[in-house]
């Protein structure tokens, strides 16, 4: 797919083929983006200012480079945008981070059910 | 690559922000689930499923490498290069006439990146997670996978510490093909074990 030409502009670890990813996070952090600047919640130029913010600071306090780093940075701008833009309140976001840690702390998880033959 | 979690342990803090981010976006109805996952999947094929079907190939064809496979499949897929985040405890289960493996992952989407790349949508939804635990039968057919009644059905729930790859049956009339022909005819979904390879006539499209 033809990413935006700003976007394109903004830039992106990509390849030939388009923006990689090292972990799934990445690339639903990428994708949550690009889905609300498409429904005009926010312009390229306005993320690229909010994101180019996050890159500064990161390069400015010696942080690391390449992709994690780059993602942690579009993250952060994430939660900023979407509280800049009142689409959600750190409140929200912080409420609901602490339900899904609790969730991942508490759920069984790990042992492999195993289930018999049906009964049929 | 991003954090290492072991037991016990609640997920990244990465993972955590963008989930949040991502549920109440789409509760808010701000952005769709299938819009975002149909972004995410046209960037699958980076370290998507073709990863897993060649080890699957490699394995049909190879008997001391399925050996390998099923005793230690993290570095027996490593011997592809396929390595990295969420593949360090990767464990093989192979399916046979008696026993098919069907895998999940009840809390949230764990899933064998390095090779099968990101789960599908089917994969994170609340229904698969809850009913192919419960009624795995029932949700193997829906995707078109009939098993015998003898056949044994083992669910696998998936951690961020254990990943599971699924070796579906080598189908029939397929001794002639070399490996390469074979690893097209193994698609993703056979992999996490709703479906089955897909067998040569169908691969042909015929």
């Amino acid at each position: 797919m033809a990413l935006d030409p700003t976007l394109q502009s903004i830039s992106i670890p990509q390849d030939e083929e388009g923006p990689v990813f090292d972990e799934p996070w990445q690339a639903q952090a990428f994708a949550l983006t690009v889905k609300l600047n498409e429904a005009g919640q926010f312009s390229w130029s306005e993320w690229a200012e909010v994101f180019g913010a996050e890159i500064a600071a990161d390069t400015e306090s010696g942080q690391g480079v390449g992709n994690t780093a780059y993602y942690h940075c579009w993250l952060s701008a994430l939660e900023k945008i979407v509280a800049l833009k009142a689409l959600l309140t750190p409140e929200q976001l912080s409420v609901r981070k602490a339900e899904w840690r609790e969730a991942s702390e508490h759920t069984p998880h790990g042992q492999p059910i195993e289930i018999r033959k049906s009964p049929k | 690559m991003g954090a290492n979690h072991k037991h016990g342990d609640p997920l990244p803090e990465t993972v955590l922000r963008v989930k949040s981010l991502e549920s109440l976006l789409i509760e808010k109805g701000l952005v769709e689930a299938e819009a975002l996952d149909a972004l995410v999947d046209r960037y699958e094929n980076k370290v998507g499923p073709k990863n897993g079907a060649k080890v699957v190939a490699r394995a049909w064809v190879d008997d001391a490498y399925r050996e390998r496979l099923l005793k230690d499949a993290t570095s027996a897929v490593a011997e592809f290069g396929f390595t990295g985040a969420q593949g360090e405890e990767l464990v093989a289960l192979e399916n046979t006439d008696k026993v098919h493996n069907v895998v999940v992952c009840t809390l949230c989407s764990c899933y064998p990146w390095p090779v099968l790349g990101l789960p599908p949508v089917w994969y994170k939804s609340a229904p698969y997670r809850a009913r192919v635990v419960r009624e795995p039968r029932k949700v193997l057919e829906e995707f078109g996978t009939r098993l015998p009644e003898g056949t044994e059905v083992r669910v696998w729930d998936s951690t961020a510490e254990t990943r599971y790859l699924v070796i579906p049956k080598r189908p029939e009339g397929t001794e002639e093909m070399d490996e390469d022909a074979l690893a097209e005819l193994v698609n993703r979904d056979s992999m996490i074990g709703t479906r089955e390879a897909d067998s040569p006539t169908m691969a042909e499209g015929a």
